[in-house]
């Protein structure tokens, strides 16, 4: 026969304070665990939602980031009359790209943080998914800008009519616009010719971007392209040249912070041990009256285990409340591909969550199990007479 | 207190097994805070070498995937106060396979005469340094590089480009040891300028200088930012250790984060050694109230439980430090890979005194509160406790 759980609930309460002061140490470490599957989680957010499945991306041969790639408006000629790629108004759905970083002072880092700029035809802007907060999407032939959310909201700079220096001059921001959680957010986009000229590249471009009708067709295309000798390009799916990016920006707070997370649960296991023994120790006596009212060996293993997992729970339930204003932080990591932050926010969703509690019960089983076994190995007569 | 010390030793290890618990859990706590105060100290905190102090780097002031004109080299040369100065360019490229991080490694174009003057703490056999003179593909690399890629001299290097779109194929001719410059390889850079179309030879990433005297060298990176301020390529100047922290902060605010989790690490000993304390002096009040009777005063009996909670949080801190320091060297190959200034991470005397220093200050603050209450607890009353 089981014990009865709210014998269990009943003894946390009443040991209170060292049922928070344990319940809060198994939080920290919790809360550590949970902050940073939270940044993890919002950097992949931040890639894997950048991309579109039907659009190609033309970089020059063996190029792998857009920033370091070199396209001339003659190549991209041959381009964008391949078969398969999407037409509106009679145009080639196709963008000939000019991407290189300017340095904008951020309210973290008065030196200035790199962010990329973007110049591009309007048919670009339209090829993208994106929608304007606010203002207007930026003139062609006009030294105007349109600012990415994040990036309006990391650089002071960089707000609504305010205007930013780059290039060979004063830059008006005349839009905000919204990415949808895409890297365009951290991006500032203008008009490709003012940015060749003011770059003294009017011929060599960085990229070009194609959408295709349909996937088959973007496969097609993609193989026609690579091996078109004249040419010479590398050509790849958006998804993927954004996927590609995710492993490599988030490899060293991965590390770094799951170190921690592992040494750090080391520790809670054994403050949990030590709680669970004194509780264990504490209540002898109630532990050979149970054995004498008939209670199990197995059922009071089975009771004590659970006070630890209720109070590992409690742990890794106040990690979760904890962690919650985390969640509208907006932070950037460097991206050695395009050379400039990347904002994204810390997403700490329901699936993060429920690896926290999994990990907070963990750790209570794995410190309560040696103390549940003592208690139910006690002998029922010293049991009694311990005092 | 020093009076009673060996009391408060003996009372320390009466409980044997919440003893070792508790001393464990601040051991695992504090190897932590070791390690990341270690980090902190080496990449915030280090002082440069005589040699890293006489050398600045030169590099476009938005970032380092602009590039600025070979011409500056003249102009920089002509300033006072430069003694050497030298092309420093990044080439970046593959080597054998990306997907193993083994294999990334720097990798820099340098003009080797005036280059090996400038890395005054450089060490190679004087073959090796003519042989480099002389052999237009040759190639040195540092001595951890070659011991982690298994080469020798006469090996043949092979690195496949992407900045720049051209394969180089080297020879190691010397193995040399810097201790500011692990993990390199270094090439002439005049057989990748030979390689590239002739618009792109007069560009380049980088300088390195070496400057007369390190008094001059904040006035001469000043005078060299100032010269091109107003050119179509400003530049930065910074010493070598700034130059090389730019890459840190790239990955991220780590300087935060690495404070954050030190701070998590402190709350969490200070909850689990104040709950132990809180244990065991409740465990010990009838106790408490025989050494009052037997003319102990609060005094000496403040002391006493404060002496053993300083007790075993410090037997903890050195327990964890020792462990530290083990594991800072697995730490700093791992994280070298990609933060150099971590490579040859170690336990300072700096880390032991501010991770024994929290060992003390924990021991002082989680006790006190259990042993005030326990210090004026009144003899009857004590005496009269029931646990």
């Amino acid at each position: 026969m089981a014990i009865p759980i709210s014998y269990n609930i009943r003894n946390l309460i009443v040991r209170k304070t060292t049922t928070l002061m344990t319940g809060a140490g198994i939080a920290m470490t919790v809360a550590v665990l949970l902050a940073v599957l939270g940044l993890v989680s919002g950097l992949q957010s931040a890639f894997e939602s950048s991309g579109d499945p039907l659009h190609v991306l033309v970089l020059r041969k063996g190029g792998n980031a857009e920033l370091t790639s070199l396209l001339t408006q003659e190549q991209f000629q041959i381009v964008k009359n391949f078969n398969g790629i999407a037409s509106k108004n009679g145009q080639p759905m196709a963008s000939l790209e000019i991407v290189t970083v300017i340095n904008l002072p951020s309210v973290e880092n008065p030196e200035g943080s790199n962010v990329t700029l973007r110049g591009l035809s309007r048919r670009g802007v339209e090829m993208r998914n994106l929608s304007m907060i606010a203002g207007r999407p930026f003139n062609e032939g006009q030294r105007e800008v349109m600012v990415g959310k994040s990036v309006a909201k990391r650089y002071p700079n960089a707000q609504l009519g305010k205007q930013l220096r780059f290039g060979r001059g004063l830059w008006t921001v005349v839009g905000v616009m919204d990415g949808h959680g895409s890297s365009i957010d951290s991006e500032i986009f203008a008009d490709g010719p003012q940015v060749a000229s003011d770059y003294n590249r009017p011929d060599t471009y960085s990229s070009a971007l194609l959408q295709a009708t349909d996937e088959v067709a973007a496969a097609a295309l993609t193989k026609a392209l690579e091996a078109d000798r004249r040419l010479n390009l590398t050509v790849l799916g958006e998804k993927e040249y954004y996927s590609a990016q995710t492993s490599a920006s988030s490899a060293p707070i991965k590390f770094l912070g799951f170190f921690v997370c592992i040494v750090m649960a080391v520790g809670s296991c054994f403050a949990a041990m030590n709680t669970m023994y004194a509780a264990v120790a504490r209540r002898a006596k109630e532990v050979g009256t149970l054995r004498i009212l008939g209670f199990t060996q197995g059922s009071i293993l089975v009771s004590f285990l659970l006070e630890s997992l209720l109070l590992s729970l409690l742990g890794g339930l106040i990690a979760c409340v904890v962690v919650l204003p985390l969640n509208s932080v907006t932070t950037g990591v460097g991206n050695f591909a395009t050379f400039s932050e990347t904002s994204f926010n810390i997403h700490i969703g329901p699936e993060v969550m429920v690896v926290g509690v999994l990990f907070s019960l963990i750790l209570g089983a794995v410190g309560g199990l040696l103390p549940a076994r003592q208690a139910a190995k006690k002998e029922i007569l010293t049991a009694l007479r311990e005092v | 207190m020093f009076r009673y010390f060996s009391l408060a030793f003996k009372n320390t290890f009466r409980n044997k097994r919440r003893s070792l618990l508790t001393i464990s859990s601040i051991a695992v706590s504090l190897c932590l805070f070791g390690v990341l105060i270690a980090m902190y100290h080496a990449l915030f905190m280090s002082q440069p070498t005589p040699g890293q102090a006489l050398r600045l780097v030169v590099r476009h002031r938005v970032s380092l995937a602009q590039a600025i004109p070979f011409a500056d080299e003249a102009k920089v040369r002509a300033l006072p106060g430069v003694k050497e100065i030298s092309v420093w360019n990044w080439f970046g490229g593959t080597y054998k396979d990306n997907r193993d991080p083994k294999n990334f490694f720097a990798r820099f174009g340098v003009e080797p005469k005036a280059f090996l003057s400038i890395r005054t703490d450089m060490k190679m056999p004087q073959d090796q340094r003519s042989a480099f003179l002389t052999d237009r593909t040759g190639c040195i690399i540092s001595q951890d590089l070659a011991d982690k890629l298994g080469m020798k001299l006469g090996d043949r290097v092979v690195l496949k480009g992407d900045i720049y779109p051209y394969d180089l194929d080297l020879k190691v001719v010397g193995i040399f040891v810097d201790p500011d410059a692990t993990q390199s390889l270094f090439f002439d850079w005049e057989y990748l300028r030979d390689l590239l179309p002739v618009a792109r030879r007069s560009l380049i990433s980088t300088l390195a200088i070496l400057v007369d005297n390190t008094d001059d060298s904040p006035k001469v990176a000043r005078a060299i930012d100032a010269m091109f301020a107003e050119s179509p390529y400003p530049t930065k100047t910074e010493s070598e250790g700034q130059f090389a922290l730019s890459f840190v902060s790239f990955l991220g605010n780590i300087k935060l984060f690495l404070l954050i989790i030190c701070a998590a690490v402190t709350f969490t000993i200070l909850l689990v050694s104040g709950n132990t304390m809180a244990m065991s002096v409740r465990e010990r009040i009838k106790e408490v109230g025989v050494l009052k009777t037997l003319g102990f005063n609060n005094d000496a009996i403040l002391g006493m439980i404060v002496g053993e909670a300083i007790c075993i949080s410090l037997i903890g801190g050195a327990i964890g430090l020792a462990v530290a320091s083990v594991l800072t060297v697995g730490v700093g190959k791992a994280a070298g890979a990609m933060i150099p200034q971590l490579n040859s991470l170690s336990i300072t005397w700096f880390t032991v005194l501010v991770a024994m220093g929290l060992a003390f200050v924990v021991g002082v603050v989680s006790s006190f509160i259990p042993a005030w209450n326990a210090a004026k607890t009144n003899i009857l009353d004590s005496l009269r406790y029931a646990g």
